[in-house]
């Protein structure tokens, strides 16, 4: 990236490296069997993928940030946050510090 | 020789999937969306075109970090709508269209637009809702598709001024077929919105307005002066998403009308819009 956004995360080739285990393992989301075998032992599943300590942390904890911060990418941890059954509005509030409620309420006032 | 009939640009938010499963249309939740559609199923309808080329960006369905190409255009016989992991309802094969797609490349690469040719491509989201909102009812879809992948996951991104250059070749690549053919061309995603970071849920309505309008005009280059950093500063991360709108209008030739426009915030995250444009001239 030739500059920073705030607040935004953006896979590039300064960090996808770090980032790759973690997207892969994500990625491997879309097959069915994959998501039940997550489900069943999350951190065996990303100790099979090579995920950092910090990384296997962040996925037990939920953490989206940290897991940015470590080089996911949203269009692969979305896939990770809807086996959690999170919707957008709840990966929204985690980030953002909101409520649910405040979260929508800011979509809302954005169309006023 | 062949015709561009007209580009619809439409938002491919998800969660469309589930309300077209649940038929939530009418729901005052969904309805401001889906009002936007039955005047351009009507023009559809007069306009009838036999097959359809799709700018759309993959959310890591077909393509992964080990082979990501900038642009990808399909050369199958059909395409798979994959299972990618965020409950989407799955949708019977889409048709291709060989020669349409063997057209293209051939042109696309005689004219310095090395594309990745994809002969076995899955579609995601991107690729099927716009086509079912724009084709209700119908399944499998009635028409042959080319589905063309612009990528928006790993910068560095194409600009918005190649994916304008990009669109008026594949429109020039379809007026120069040997075809009768009448030809739909969409582009998929947007309006602003971004999911990710502390700034999720961040909506720029300004400047979605100002951008569709410009797409009126007949020269529709106004996004080509901002960078990948500008427009992601704009209109969010996934807000990028508007440079397959770019896409799709540049393959129009000329002045142009607006058939249709709508606009609603929000649409999950999502500020969604739709937008039909069509070549003055043409019925």
């Amino acid at each position: 990236m030739k500059r920073a956004i705030p607040g935004t995360y953006i896979l590039s080739g300064e960090n996808t490296g770090k980032g790759y285990a973690l997207n892969k393992m994500c990625f491997s989301f879309n097959n069915p069997a994959n998501r039940e075998a997550f489900k069943q032992d999350q951190v065996a599943y990303c100790r099979r993928f090579g995920l950092s300590a910090q990384q296997i942390r962040a996925i037990v904890d939920q953490d989206l940030l940290a897991l940015q911060q470590s080089g996911g990418n949203i269009y692969y941890l979305g896939k990770y946050a809807v086996l959690l059954g999170l919707d957008v509005q709840d990966w929204g509030a985690m980030q953002t510090g909101l409520s649910k409620a405040q979260f929508t309420a800011m979509l809302y006032e954005a169309a006023a | 020789m062949a015709t561009v009939v007209g580009c619809v640009n439409t938002s491919h938010i998800p969660s469309i999937g589930k309300a077209l499963a649940h038929g939530l249309q009418k729901d005052p939740y969904w309805s401001p969306f889906f009002n936007g559609f039955p005047p351009i199923h009507d023009w559809l309808a007069e306009v009838k075109p036999d097959a359809v080329v799709v700018f759309y960006n993959d959310h890591g369905l077909n393509f992964f970090l080990d082979n990501m190409p900038t642009f990808a255009i399909g050369a199958g016989t059909e395409y798979v709508n994959g299972d990618e992991g965020v409950g989407t309802p799955d949708f019977p094969p889409f048709q291709g269209d060989e020669a349409l797609s063997w057209q293209l490349v051939n042109y696309l690469v005689d004219h310095d637009f090395d594309m990745s040719i994809c002969q076995d491509m899955m579609v995601d989201h991107a690729f099927a809702l716009p086509l079912k909102l724009l084709f209700p009812g119908l399944s499998p879809f009635p028409l042959p598709t080319v589905p063309v992948s612009l990528n928006t996951v790993l910068y560095p991104f194409p600009s918005a001024r190649r994916c304008a250059a990009l669109g008026k070749t594949v429109g020039d690549a379809i007026r120069a077929w040997d075809s009768d053919k009448r030809v739909l061309v969409v582009g998929t995603g947007g309006l602003s919105h971004q999911l990710e970071g502390e700034r999720a849920g961040h909506l720029n309505p300004e400047f979605d307005k100002q951008f569709m309008d410009s797409l009126l005009q007949e020269n529709p280059d106004w996004l080509s002066q901002f960078s990948s950093e500008d427009i992601i500063e704009k209109v969010g991360t996934a807000g990028l998403e508007i440079i397959m709108w770019v896409a799709a209008r540049n393959t129009l030739q000329g002045p142009v009308r607006e058939i249709h426009r709508n606009y609603h915030i929000p649409i999950s995250n999502t500020a969604a819009g739709t937008q039909a444009i069509a070549p003055f001239n043409l019925k």
